[in-house]
């Protein structure tokens, strides 16, 4: 195993969807930066993201994102050791952005590069909050946004098994289509959950769908169940109360399959990861279930929760630390599982 | 031609995509409408089954289109968060026609100028029902072909599900 030397900065580049972010963050545990600039407010004038403008808008705003990151670090560009890129899942025209700029900047430094699952990025946002994660293997990690949510096992670095995955629609999309049957703006979660604050939980009961003794998840039935109960309903159950049951209904879900996937597999560290990450209630119920079960619970600050690149960063560093980097002419993947 | 059926579970919704994968051939293009919790995605599912699909079918919405393998690559789209039909169009959408295999099309209403003539049409809808359980929630189904080779899939279809 190669001992990297320190101080190591690693830049890290994400464009996978709509955050065009770079990011510096040294020895893998200390961010010196982690600029973003995100494309949401003019997703929000579309309804939801437009591909092209997408890849447009990452090539516009690569290079001032990365002058802001080597400012924020007050590095140059040569004190950078390694790149790392998200190189797969994603809208292949933004991805190609990040991964070409990272190529190019590998090229010129001569230094090494390593493409990174998205995924795996944001397994590592936990160790940039609790570095000393690194000796607590093996970790329940819940990954949790608009496009996934699975619950992995990581064993050590570069070591997972997906334990459990939704089997249709990923909890943060339940929670955007719910808002939108909800009459919501864009971003639906965020706000759906801001107007649950003030509803009663308990108001109505959503089903919750057990799938046995699988730890999958299914968010399509509870996804139908609110539009077949606002039909019915006719306007008279306050929005709050509706938006704060099927929340909770999302929430307990999500919290029970992490709770009887420490049991199986008697794991007693446990993370949250992704967009969803960032959801008080989520956050509140994980923690009060780790107090009960005496289970350690780490989740990031929402800056890391969101797409960004100083996870990316992260994962590079570990990534070079415990195996090796790639060759230039790696590729881009559209999509490709994890584990 | 048009076929109308109701589908009084997810399981019976399950049976009729297999029933449309297994006998769907090189080219079939079909077209999803329905509203969000139509059963879509579970239709889906069920023509990834009947395509021998083993990858797990997740909804598209945030990738907008999911590539599997089977007996014939599956293709399956979802424009659900796109604003203009020509968004499309940036990722390729049109090629998916000319390769071989079946393409689903989700919220195909949102895209219809975009989509290849003869093309088997499946409307789903919830039919009214007390309950707010999904699996066993009732849901309307018509299928209407537009061509030749569609036809010949709906004649199929309708014999084996009746």
């Amino acid at each position: 195993m190669p001992d990297l030397p320190s101080p190591y900065p690693v830049l890290g580049i994400e464009t996978s969807c709509d955050e065009t972010s770079v990011g510096i963050v040294v020895d893998g545990a200390h961010i010196r930066a982690n600029a973003i600039a995100s494309q949401a407010d003019l997703h929000a004038l579309y309804g939801g993201v437009v591909p092209e403008v997408a890849s447009r808008l990452h090539v516009e705003r690569m290079l001032p994102v990365l002058h802001t990151a080597l400012e924020e670090a007050q590095l140059g560009i040569r004190d950078i050791k390694a790149i790392a890129t998200t190189n797969r899942p994603g809208l292949l025209g933004a991805l190609l952005v990040g991964v070409s700029a990272a190529k190019a900047l590998a090229y010129a430094l001569d230094i090494p590069i390593v493409g990174i699952h998205h995924l795996e990025g944001h397994l590592y946002s936990n160790f940039l909050v609790a570095p000393d994660l690194e000796s607590a293997f093996p970790l329940l990690m819940l990954i949790v946004s608009g496009g996934h949510t699975q619950i992995m096992l990581m064993e050590a670095h570069g070591r997972y098994r997906l334990l459990g995955r939704t089997r249709d629609d990923a909890a943060g999309e339940a929670f955007d289509k719910g808002a939108r049957l909800l009459g919501l703006p864009y971003p639906g979660g965020p706000n759906l959950s801001r107007l649950a604050e003030t509803g009663d939980p308990k108001r109505i009961h959503f089903p919750r769908a057990g799938m046995g003794d699988s730890l999958d998840f299914s968010f399509s039935g509870v996804k139908t169940s609110i539009r077949a109960f606002l039909e019915r309903d006719n306007g008279q159950t306050p929005l709050e109360d509706i938006a704060a049951s099927y929340e909770t209904a999302i929430v307990e879900a999500l919290v029970e399959k992490m709770l009887r996937a420490s049991r199986e597999y008697g794991v007693k560290t446990l993370c949250v990861a992704g967009g969803v990450a960032a959801n008080r209630l989520l956050q509140l119920r994980m923690r009060e279930m780790g107090e009960r079960e005496g289970l350690r619970v780490v989740i990031p600050d929402p800056i890391l929760c969101t797409d960004n690149a100083a996870m990316i960063a992260a994962a590079g560093y570990f990534r070079l630390k415990h195996g090796s980097p790639h060759s230039l002419d790696f590729d881009t993947y559209a999509t490709e599982r994890l584990a | 031609m048009m076929l109308r059926v109701i589908l009084n579970s997810r399981e019976e919704t399950l049976r009729l995509g297999m029933t449309l994968g297994e006998r769907a051939v090189d080219g079939t293009v079909i077209a999803l409408v329905g509203d969000l919790g139509a059963g879509k995605t579970t239709l889906t599912q069920g023509i990834a089954q009947g395509l021998g699909v083993t990858h797990p079918v997740t909804s598209p919405t945030f990738t907008l289109v999911q590539e599997y393998e089977g007996r014939l690559p599956l293709f399956h789209c979802d424009p659900y968060r796109l604003e203009r039909a020509e968004d499309l169009l940036s990722f390729g959408f049109d090629e998916y026609f000319e390769r071989r295999g079946v393409v689903v099309v989700e919220w195909a209403d949102k895209v219809s100028d975009m989509l290849p003539e003869d093309l088997l049409a499946v409307t789903l809808s919830l039919a009214p029902s007390e309950t707010i359980d999904s699996d066993n929630h009732p849901r309307n189904c018509e299928i209407e072909a537009y061509g030749v080779a569609s036809m010949s899939l709906l004649l199929a279809v309708k014999e084996a599900f009746a």
